[in-house]
């Protein structure tokens, strides 16, 4: 059986997660000032349940840095606080600091002391005259040693039952303390007509004999101090060596022990002194309990049986029904398989009826019209399932702003616009990395140093607009600076220097700006500290491109570039190209694809005995016969009878693919063949047609780089016209 | 069997409550904030509401206040459950009907020591 207690642990680390997304943009619309009521207090239970949790699993370090931000937040909570930027900075420092904690504790790890230190520290100035938190801890009853006779006089007011304590549950609590007489005093009660029967007229007179403390039986009527007369004195002391034993009336039996250790349970709420304190404490309390805390220990021993006992009753679990549900992704995404099958074969019905040349008047059509529509309806609502907003990548881009501001001390206001655009969960995980690289590019590289931006007549504060929006069925994200831009001149030099354009190459600005993302031009001094780690544009295109998309920069000088990123909103579906090919049927990703073209024999030029190219608008490109290089024919095509396609792989290196035919485009149910059958070079999935057939997903990746091994890629780059966006 | 209601939004609490007083031979019940608390009470009497204070849509002090107020329920002993240990609280608690209270983290032990007072 699993543990239940690490299942727990998950579903808090879940919890915090949540906790911090709420904590950040409630945060985030007090910085914005729409903050109401409601807001702060969502803020501050979000820092306040992360606490509570953090206490079930012991994580101190978290315990102690929430606790000090949640009395912040309180103080916000009850109007102490007054709300200014300088104290914002703070509390999103402090969330940066929580979530951090957060991070280590999901490893079991702790982050630097020093770390959490600094970052209490910087409340100390919101708390300027914090009252020294006193320790909560009640006074610590140093017992005798021995066993002791208490007289306990007990008198509940009606207030006591009014809030559904019963005094009788407490006499029995004391009865487990050890041997008890109690006498009841009727004395107060009226006739029986004159009984009111919310009205409390008993008192109880006990006489206890235990080695209890005073504590212990205070404990006991914690709470209901208040709605009683509670007396509680020592009549008499007897001593009681160690080893003594005790029979009482009930049948209550214990044995003194020598030593025995105390129990202690930290009350975590305390600040450190204060826990020194206690430490002390008990420090004290073991030197003077050693010998009389035998029955509190024989009770948890009693308790821990009656735990064990009732272990084994089967108990049944109601859970409420709530508005969110929690769905393991995995059925989620079996779902999505299963719809997937349901499109294949209603899109195999439909070409059945139409090859049986069915009488239309039957009506099959409009019925068949009617389950395609009810089908696409159903895999779109399956999608919206594990479609996610944008808003857990956008959320963590302020922290990377104030992180990247630090460093440069450059000064950048982040817009965020779209947060709400929906997107499936698989490219969301995979969105982070690019989104936090166009970020860094563009503090590091776009916005300029404060006093050059008002030497540039701009405000010194830049500012950087990201945003997502849905275009044709494509989420598009954009990451708009007001810096300098991209400096083309530079770019340019950069890109001779290093090999990648010909110093005579005509480029257009746009075809300038877009060789930032070619292998090899991230240079050291790009690589700062910042956009750096060893990351340049090229990798960022090349994970945009793994998913699907495409990513393009438009720049105006002084004025500040964007970064367009358009992606696909799933994984599960891929528009694709459908090719014939020696009797084949190919599917080639539509993202991949720039043109079409119907090559002509004198634009064709022989190179190798296997390797054509294509002369197209004064650049050659190989050509790439998918037949033959996918083995299922011997011989080429002759290149000028076949269709081709103009492919661009995800460096950035094109070639054309030869195909038969061409016959349209449609979205294609990916089928991984991994998981069915093994992976396949050359193949990225498959998918299955209309007609029942499987149908091959090309690599197209996959095929370029192992054709234009050894092929210069400047020339393929320099002179075919057209970018990115064309395909987009 | 004793039940226990557990009102509480936060789902590790409710998951940890659940599982020790499971474990304690009790039927559990969970509810995740106020409002829903009094739902779950409209339709089973638990012998015992364990409730958390800070909670979105009705706090503990809103919810312990409806369940004094309900001529079935009003009998009920209410548990406050909370992190807090400040006496402005546990008063309030108490002011507006609080059976008791437990304060986080507690142990096992502590919790059913704590439903003993009032219950079973």
């Amino acid at each position: 059986m699993q543990d239940p207690m690490a299942a727990i642990r998950i579903t808090f680390f879940q919890e915090c997660d949540e906790q911090m997304t709420e904590l950040t943009s409630g945060l985030t619309s007090m910085e914005a000032g729409t903050a109401d009521h409601e807001v702060v207090n969502a803020v501050f239970r979000a820092v306040h349940s992360i606490k509570g949790g953090a206490g079930i699993f012991s994580l101190e370090q978290l315990v102690r840095f929430a606790h000090v931000f949640e009395s912040s937040l309180d103080k916000v909570r009850s109007g102490e606080l007054f709300v200014s930027p300088d104290i914002l900075a703070v509390f999103f420092r402090a969330a940066d600091t929580l979530e951090d904690i957060i991070n280590a504790a999901k490893e079991s790890k702790i982050i630097r002391e020093d770390k959490v230190d600094e970052a209490i520290k910087s409340f100390d100035f919101i708390e300027n005259n914090t009252k020294k938190i006193n320790s909560d801890k009640e006074e610590v009853f140093i017992n005798n040693k021995d066993n002791k006779i208490w007289k306990i006089k007990f008198t509940p007011y009606s207030s006591l039952y009014e809030k559904a304590n019963e005094s009788a549950f407490l006499l029995r609590e004391i009865n487990r303390l050890g041997d008890v007489d109690i006498d009841i005093d009727l004395s107060e009660l009226p006739k029986f007509h004159d009984i009111d029967p919310e009205s409390s007229y008993l008192s109880w007179t006990i006489i206890l004999r235990s080695s209890c403390s005073k504590k212990d039986i205070f404990d006991i009527f914690e709470f209901v101090e208040d709605d009683c007369i509670l007396e509680v004195n020592e009549e008499n002391q007897k001593n009681f060596k160690p080893g003594t034993v005790i029979t009482g009336d009930n049948g209550f039996k214990f044995e003194f022990f020598g030593v025995s250790e105390p129990e202690f349970n930290p009350d975590i709420e305390e600040n450190n002194s204060a826990k020194d304190n206690i430490n002390k404490n008990i420090q004290d309390e073991k030197s003077e309990e050693k010998h009389d805390n035998s029955s509190l220990l024989k009770n948890r021993l009693e308790q821990n049986d009656f735990v064990k006992q009732e272990e084994t009753n089967k108990t049944e679990i109601i859970k409420p029904v709530g508005t969110v549900i929690r769905v393991d992704l995995d059925r989620v995404d079996r779902m999505i398989n299963l719809v997937g099958e349901l499109v294949i074969n209603e899109a195999m019905l439909s070409q059945r009826v139409l090859e049986a040349g069915l009488n239309r008047d039957l009506g099959i059509s409009e019925a068949l019209e009617e389950l395609e529509h009810l089908t696409r309806e159903i895999q779109d609502s399956v999608m919206a399932i594990r479609a996610q907003p944008v808003r857990s990548v956008f959320q963590r881009m302020p922290r990377l702003v104030r992180e990247l501001e630090a460093m440069t001390g450059k000064r950048v206001h982040l817009k965020t616009e779209g947060e709400g655009t929906e997107v499936d969960k698989t490219i969301i995980e995979r969105l982070t990395d690019p989104i936090t690289h166009m970020i860094r590019n563009a503090v590091d590289h776009g916005i300029e140093a404060p006093d050059e931006r008002i030497a540039a007549g701009k405000p010194p504060e830049g500012t950087i607009c990201l945003m997502a929006v849905h275009r044709s069925g494509r989420i598009v994200l954009e990451v708009t600076d007001d810096g300098a831009g991209i400096n083309r001149a530079y770019v340019r030099q950069k890109a001779i220097d290093k090999g990648l354009i010909s110093p005579d190459a005509q480029l257009t600005d746009e075809e300038v700006e877009n060789l930032i993302f070619l292998p090899g031009f991230s240079t050291s001094e790009m690589i700062s500290d910042i956009s750096g780690r060893g990351v340049g544009m090229d990798v960022v295109r090349q994970s945009v491109q793994e998913l699907g998309g495409r990513i393009s920069i438009l720049s105006s000088p002084g004025k500040g570039s964007k970064f367009t990123l358009s992606l696909p909103l799933t994984l599960a579906v891929l528009d694709g190209m459908v090719v014939s090919t020696h009797g084949h049927t190919l599917i080639i990703p539509l993202g991949a694809i720039i043109e079409t073209l119907k090559p002509k024999s004198k634009d064709i030029f022989v190179l190798d005995k296997n390797l054509n190219m294509l002369s197209l608008r004064g650049g050659y490109v190989p050509i790439v016969d998918v037949a033959y290089t996918l083995g299922y024919s011997v011989h080429s095509i002759e290149t000028s009878k076949g269709v081709a396609l103009l492919v661009e792989s995800e460096s950035g290196a094109r070639v054309v693919l030869l195909v038969d035919a061409i016959h349209g485009q449609r979205q294609v149910v990916i089928k991984s063949l991994e998981s069915n059958y093994r992976a396949v070079p050359g193949i990225s999935a498959a998918t299955v047609m209309g007609d029942g057939r499987v149908a091959l997903i090309v690599d197209v990746d996959f095929i370029v780089k192992n054709i234009s091994c050894g092929i210069n890629t400047v020339g393929v780059f320099e002179k075919t016209s057209g970018h990115s966006e064309k395909a987009a | 069997m004793t039940t226990v209601l557990i009102v509480d939004d936060s789902r590790a609490m409710r998951d940890m409550l659940q599982h020790s007083l499971a474990l304690a031979g009790f039927f559990v019940l969970q509810a995740e904030d106020g409002l829903n608390g009094l739902e779950v009470l409209g339709t089973t009497k638990p012998d015992v509401i364990i409730t958390d204070i800070n909670m979105p849509n009705m706090d503990g002090f809103g919810f312990i206040e409806a369940v004094r107020r309900d001529e079935v329920c009003r009998a009920t002993p209410v548990l406050v459950l909370t992190t807090e240990v400040d006496k402005e609280k546990k008063n309030r608690a108490r002011a507006v009907g609080a059976t008791g209270w437990i304060v986080k983290p507690f142990d096992p032990v502590k919790l059913v020591d704590a439903i003993r007072r009032v219950a079973i």
